[in-house]
């Protein structure tokens, strides 16, 4: 019996408390950066595609909701030939965002995505590739990796010597 | 066996391997790169580190190599010892000082076995700060993808390809921490087993470049265990789709038959698959609109197959479809698609090999052989695989003087310093020069009459009870004197034949050879390399060749001709061939591609590639072999040809359209088995359909398969049902048994933490030994010993060359002499240019230079062929590259006339 008072007195002064609720959709809500939705691919410094097909956030969703295809450019440069998000399948549990190794795929503070047709909810590369580095500003894959793709020659990267000269037996 | 304490449990372990092959056999997880279980250790990585103790006393111990420490009896080791595992995961460290930040444009990502160790011994972070080397890359044809930064210097490359494989222009260059694996110039790799550096490299150094052209990680593919369709030999596949598109060939382990190993056309000859020139839809001719669908067609077809109908078979058709065939057209109007000259060969072929007096090898027994005789074949371009299995035999001979001074047979690099070019005993007989000819102790450059004679002549001297050889060339007999010496000592003979020269006294020849070989308790090896991956089963049907057909003393002639995935024109030309389907009313043809006689056709019916079809299909050593589906087709027009085959006959039988009924590839098998029995044994080539493992099937895809919800949203958002597999225990997803299936339903090799090929331990009952429950396929030719004795005695006539023709033999090319590789690209690209091989004395005499364009006037056709001068060749020989496109049909050997373009 106490108790219930109790309870009911708790609940009772909250009348006189900031109200959490918003006149959404009047009123927006302010959302954090890290906040997870509506998922986009970004691009690198010199606003080239950042995603290089990797397949790994595709492998990392739980739903399997990602499908693409990865093709090369004529520099070697991989980049996805198309790229497709089934929104209706997927949890927003962030996975992708995790698993990419070249911070290409992100999700943005934005849940406004609701559709009359479910297929609407299917997103293609077009849809998806937005002309912002997202959060991760200043990351080139391309600079750090080994590989030459008309980015940067062998051993001009980041980190790298000048390859080998193979004919050379010079300690 | 021996007891060895590993971390103070005792095992017993088998003598004679070394300790890391003993760990892997028990299951740990033992890192190592440079060893390989088919090329052993050379102790280069060090990598496979434990602790070795001298007694059970000894605690301190020291560090080892396990993969260079035979296995002694009371041995004490520790694998988890802490300062073991420092060594191991500070090697990878060291390792990945160097290595690049590129997993994710890596097409060795995901099936890496760089990966995997890096995982399995924990290194996590890179601590070093300083720059990376870097190396350039270099071009390697159209095959090999070369990205020489992510080396790691194991030497398995090298060691394949030079020393395995007899590959002469790869190689290492430079020195210390420089070292590069590459050719000394940018260019095509020669050697045709080039596509297993793909498997061989632990990393991404070597990739396979036309998967790149579709890349897919290996967990996103469907899987299922295939045989390779482009020769005889039959190795062991697995085949991969991705997005309805056949993706990549993998080489699948089968102790007997290919081992690690498959040869380029097997690995990159699978692009004729995604070909545009499959045939998509039923074509009904001379009609409006001529595509038709399956209703429609069933309805024309109703009135033709209701009359008597001709059936064509087909060697690289399974036994079910040709069966199909043949119960539908009935045995006596059932022909083989081969030529007349061929069927009478692969009589021939199965009359020895049936009498059971000769045993008939698998490659993993040729490699066993001392002595190897070769008759008539040029391996490395008519069964790839085979000549590299020679290539092993040739150099184990030698390697096994080795055991009197105690080394180890796993001990690689000892044991080649040992022998240095010291081979075993290799006879090759040939026209011209092959490949092969580099490690042969005898070579003998001949016309094929002389080969058969020398074979005959062998024989005779081995045993006399075999026929002499008349007029036989002084030097001739000298050679025969000094081969059948060889072959007398040998412990272990082998013979090599084939269908090749289209020679039937050759292939008799070397039969009479190894029947003089058998004594009382030893069966000499014979083994013979036919035309097609199922010539064989083809021919163990016993039909007529289809070039009979018109001489079958029919009253009236049948009206409608089935044609079963084949192309006429290829062996009978084209001429004759197209004039033969002409005297047909209707001509059905059943194929997956277009060709020149799908051309005629007047019904034209798609049918699927063994991607898209269950088989069974026999190879030349006549072991049953079941190939699985690798996907679905959207189009549902593709479709099994013994599936459209065994509707055709119910339709024939009077049912209606909607009465049809499922036909099963199994019924249709035990069918074939009762009709014929010399198939027994065919129906376990695989476990049957209903197989289930704890209730469950094996699944085609691997557990991190992707997409599923997505690949297909595209055309609609509700996921589609996955297509269902009602014929085998496999299913099209990845839901089911994740355990080891039985060897021959094993889709990919995968084990926790192991995601590369060297996951493929896990599946042997020792390491480099058998898949557990036994190698996949069944041997049809039972052995059993016919009591009489065959002595064949066909003897041809000593060969005289004429001054005004030529006998024009075909040479077969590894890339190009096949029908369906040559749709890859790359295979195209390597194929010849149309040649025409004269010998020096011939082109001496008519002045003709390398290069001049000759013509070649054969079966009525004239061709324009540039000439290349073969020293070695006999007067009166010419040989034309075999079945390229540009000379296909003509039917060889034969004789043709050649003349020499005026000068201008
Ligand atoms: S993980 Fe990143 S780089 Fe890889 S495919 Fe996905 S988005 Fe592209
Ligand atoms: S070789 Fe292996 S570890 Fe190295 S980049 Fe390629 S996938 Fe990664
Ligand atoms: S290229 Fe590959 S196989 Fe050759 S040494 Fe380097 S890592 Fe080993
Ligand atoms: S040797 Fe023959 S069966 Fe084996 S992979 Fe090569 S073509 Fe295929
Ligand atoms: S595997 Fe033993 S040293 Fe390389």
């Amino acid at each position: 019996m106490i108790s219930n008072l109790r309870t009911m007195a708790l609940t009772f002064l909250h009348i006189f408390r900031k109200r959490e609720t918003i006149q959404y959709p009047e009123e927006k809500i302010k959302l954090h950066p890290r906040w997870r939705g509506r998922i986009v691919l970004t691009r690198d410094p010199d606003m080239g595609e950042r995603c290089v097909g990797c397949y790994l956030c595709a492998a990392a969703c739980p739903v399997d909701c990602i499908s693409l295809q990865s093709a090369e450019d004529e520099n070697g440069r991989r980049y996805p030939e198309f790229f497709r998000i089934n929104f209706s399948r997927c949890i927003f549990c962030g996975y992708c965002e995790e698993a990419c190794p070249t911070y290409a795929i992100q999700l943005i503070p934005d849940f406004e995505m609701a559709e009359y047709t479910r297929q609407n909810l299917v997103y293609e590369k077009e849809d998806l590739l937005i002309d912002s580095e997202g959060k991760y500003p200043g990351y080139n894959y391309y600079k750090v990796a080994g590989l030459s793709a008309g980015i940067k020659g062998k051993g001009e990267g980041d980190n790298e010597e000048a390859p080998v000269d193979i004919h050379s037996l010079l300690p | 066996m021996a007891i060895i304490y590993i971390d103070n449990k005792p095992y017993e372990v088998k003598e004679g391997k070394n300790l890391l092959e003993a760990c892997l056999t028990l299951g740990f997880n033992l890192p190592y790169f440079c060893w390989h279980p088919a090329m052993g250790s050379v102790g280069a990585c060090r990598q496979c580190a434990v602790k070795l103790f001298k007694d059970d006393n000894d605690h301190t111990g020291r560090l080892a190599m396990s993969c260079m420490e035979s296995i002694r009896d009371n041995l004490h080791l520790s694998i988890d010892d802490p300062v073991a595992k420092a060594f191991r995961s500070q090697v990878i460290e060291w390792l990945m000082t160097n290595h690049p930040h590129d997993c994710a444009v890596c097409d060795e990502g995901g099936s890496c076995h760089l990966q995997d160790m890096t995982v399995m011994t924990g290194h996590t972070y890179r601590r070093f700060h300083y720059k990376k080397r870097t190396y350039t890359n270099q071009y390697l044809g159209p095959f090999i993808n070369h990205e020489m930064n992510r080396c790691i210097q194991c030497y398995r490359c090298v060691r394949f390809y030079k020393d395995y494989a007899g590959g002469k222009d790869l190689d290492v260059f430079s020195a210390h921490d420089h070292v590069y694996f590459g050719r000394a110039k940018d260019g095509i790799l020669e050697n045709e087993f080039s596509g297993n550096l793909a498997e061989v490299c632990p990393t991404g150094v070597f990739t396979d470049k036309t998967l790149k052209e579709h890349y897919t990680r290996k967990w996103d593919m469907t899987m299922a265990p295939s045989i390779c369709q482009h020769c005889s030999l039959g190795c062991n596949i697995i085949a991969g789709e991705r997005y309805g598109e056949l993706r990549q060939i993998t080489s699948r382990f089968n102790s007997e038959v290919n081992g690690y190993f498959i040869c380029d056309r097997g690995r990159f000859g699978y692009e004729f698959v995604n070909s545009i020139n499959r045939i998509q839809q039923p074509v009904i001719r001379a009609r409006f609109p001529e595509a038709v669908n399956k209703p429609e067609l069933f309805v024309h077809l109703k009135n033709i197959l209701s009359g008597e109908i001709i059936g064509i078979g087909s060697p690289r058709a399974s036994l079910e479809s040709n069966y199909a065939l043949r119960k539908l057209v009935g045995k006596s109007n059932f022909y083989q698609g081969v030529a007349k000259k061929q069927v009478k060969l692969m009589e021939t072929v199965l009359q020895i090999i049936n009498s059971g007096h000769v045993h008939i090898p698998s490659i993993k027994e040729s490699e066993q052989a001392d002595v190897v005789l070769i008759l008539g074949e040029d391996l490395t371009n008519s069964a790839p695989r085979l000549a590299l299995a020679v290539r092993q035999a040739v150099v184990k001979t030698a390697m096994d003087e080795a055991k009197n001074i105690n080394l180890p047979s796993w001990h690689d690099s000892a044991l080649r310093e040992y022998i240095q070019e010291e081979n075993g005993e290799l006879l090759s007989l040939y026209p011209v020069n092959t490949k092969l000819d580099e490690i042969a102790s005898h070579t003998q450059y001949l016309n094929p009459d002389e080969i058969a004679r020398l074979g005959y002549a062998i024989a005779n001297l081995l045993n006399p009870e075999y026929p002499a050889v008349k007029n036989l060339d002084d030097g001739v007999a000298e050679y025969a004197k000094v081969l059948a010496g060889i072959l007398k000592n040998a412990i272990r003979p082998l013979i090599i034949s084939g269908t090749g020269l289209g020679n039937e006294s050759i292939i008799k020849a070397a039969a009479n050879i190894a029947f003089a070989l058998k004594t009382d308790s030893q069966r000499a090896s014979l083994i013979y390399v036919v035309p097609e991956c199922n010539s064989i089963g083809l021919a163990m049907m016993q039909a007529g060749s289809y070039q009979d057909v018109l001489n079958a003393g029919k009253i009236h002639q049948p009206e409608t001709l089935i044609i079963l995935e084949n192309d006429l024109e290829r062996s009978w030309g084209p001429s004759e061939a197209s004039s033969f389907i002409s005297s047909f009313k209707n001509v059905i043809v059943i194929d997956h591609l277009h060709h020149a006689s799908s051309q005629k056709a007047t019904v034209l019916i798609p049918c699927g590639t063994f991607a898209e079809a269950d088989g069974t299909m026999v190879n030349n050593e006549g072991r049953a072999q079941r190939f699985f589906q690798v996907f679905m087709p959207a189009n549902e027009n593709i479709r099994e040809s013994w599936r459209w085959l065994d509707e055709f006959k119910q339709i024939k039988d009077g049912r209606t359209i909607e009465e049809l009924s499922e036909p099963e590839n199994e019924n249709l098998l035990g069918e074939l088995i009762t009709e014929m029995p010399q198939f027994k044994g065919a129906e376990m080539a695989a476990p049957p359909g209903d197989f289930r493992i704890k209730g469950q099937k094996i699944p085609r895809e691997p557990h991190r398969y992707s997409g599923r919800t997505a690949m297909l949203a595209n055309l609609n958002v509700s996921e589609p049902k996955p297509p269902e597999d009602p014929d085998t225990p496999l299913s099209f997803t990845m839901e089911g048994y994740r355990g080891i299936p039985p060897s021959p339903l094993i889709p990919f090799f995968w084990s926790p933490g192991w995601n590369s090929v060297q996951s493929i331990n896990k599946y042997q009952v020792e390491v480099g030994g058998p898949l557990h429950g036994g190698d996949p396929g069944i041997r049809l030719f039972t052995g059993i010993e016919s009591s009489e004795r065959l002595i064949l005695n066909d003897v041809p006539e000593a060969f005289h060359a004429n001054e005004n023709e030529w006998l024009i033999i075909p040479l077969p090319h590894i890339f190009g002499s096949e029908e369906l590789s040559i749709y890859s690209s790359g295979v195209k690209e390597r194929s010849p240019q149309p040649y025409i091989a004269i010998a020096r004395q011939d082109a001496d005499r008519l002045n003709i230079r390398e290069d001049d364009v000759l013509q070649l006037k054969l079966n009525d056709r004239v061709f324009n062929l540039k000439a290349k001068i073969k020293e070695e060749l006999a007067k009166g020989i010419a040989g034309i590259p075999f079945n390229i496109p540009a000379l296909y049909g003509l039917n060889l050997p034969a004789k043709g006339i050649l003349i020499k373009e005026k000068d201008e």
